[in-house]
């Protein structure tokens, strides 16, 4: 889990253009949107992008994202939970 | 009269503000690597500017030079500033990438985050984002620099309230860029600062043409 955490970390930066953010000042348990990393509306629609262009899964219900899209933890998580890591 | 209080340009990889060239680099960096030099020199923090397309960036970066070290934003009703700005080529350099991204249907993944920068117009929501800027804006698409278009519509705009005004020119067109920004504000003009100027076509053509680029 905390190698997928780490690479989410990366890919994260990469896709959002968190340029001024270092992976190891994002915290796995901080909430993604509001507080946290501060992503806004069109980040969500990135990160549903990310995780379809890097491991191939399509959330079905929007509804869905955010309880994936919580933590960068919740959505490691998810992703083991699809067996797409 | 309205006065022209201060002005910034950005092209050849040089940023001018009043006249004077304040900050260059190598004319051999692109674009991309030209606005993070210049990012870097404005010495500020705003992580924003990182998601930002080109255009923006450079709309974004020169505003900054222009304003700053002014106080036209304390001194003028936010809810009464426009922003006016205009160039030749739109919203074509992002439209491009948004092509890009989705030539290839076996590869297909077009990016919500350069979707949203395919308007010329976003250029202005930036600003008015980060300054709260909340006054009447238009985006004009003209073939060259119309200082004319500019000041005539913005002349129409103080008839009808507005008291100051973000005005200029944002291009990016392929490794073609430039920025000319200037701020008009509401006061009697005197010629006692040799800065300030007058608003009119005039002025507008004659501080868009006094940098002498180094290279």
């Amino acid at each position: 889990m905390d190698a997928l955490i780490e690479k989410l970390k990366g890919q994260i930066i990469e896709q959002l253009n968190l340029a001024e953010v270092k992976p190891e000042e994002i915290n796995p348990d901080s909430p993604l949107f509001g507080e946290g990393l501060g992503l806004d509306s069109i980040d969500a629609l990135e990160l549903i992008v990310l995780l379809e262009k890097h491991y191939g899964i399509k959330i079905q219900d929007p509804k869905d994202g955010k309880t994936i899209f919580q933590s960068l933890r919740t959505m490691a998580e998810y992703i083991k939970s699809q067996g797409k890591s | 009269m309205d006065t022209i209080t201060s002005y910034a340009h950005i092209k050849h990889n040089q940023v001018s503000v009043n006249g004077e060239i304040i900050f260059q680099s190598y004319p051999s960096l692109s674009l991309p690597e030209f606005l993070s030099e210049a990012y870097k020199a404005l010495g500020v923090s705003y992580p924003k500017f990182h998601k930002m397309d080109a255009q923006c960036k450079l709309g974004f970066l020169c505003t900054e030079f222009t304003l700053n070290g002014t106080s036209f934003l304390t001194e003028n009703d936010i809810t009464k500033t426009a922003i006016v700005l205009s160039n030749a080529a739109s919203s074509l350099e992002t439209d491009r990438v948004h092509q890009h991204s989705i030539d290839d249907k076996s590869n297909y993944f077009p990016s919500p985050a350069v979707f949203v920068y395919t308007l010329p117009n976003i250029t202005i929501g930036e600003l008015a984002i980060k300054h709260k800027i909340t006054g009447e804006n238009a985006f004009f698409v003209s073939e060259q620099f119309d200082a004319g278009l500019l000041v005539n519509y913005t002349e129409t705009l103080i008839q009808s309230g507005t008291e100051a005004s973000v005005m200029g020119w944002v291009e990016v067109d392929g490794t073609n860029f430039e920025a000319f920004i200037f701020l008009a504000e509401k006061q009697k003009y005197t010629n006692k600062n040799a800065i300030f100027k007058p608003l009119n076509k005039t002025s507008v053509i004659t501080i868009y043409n006094q940098t002498i680029w180094t290279h």
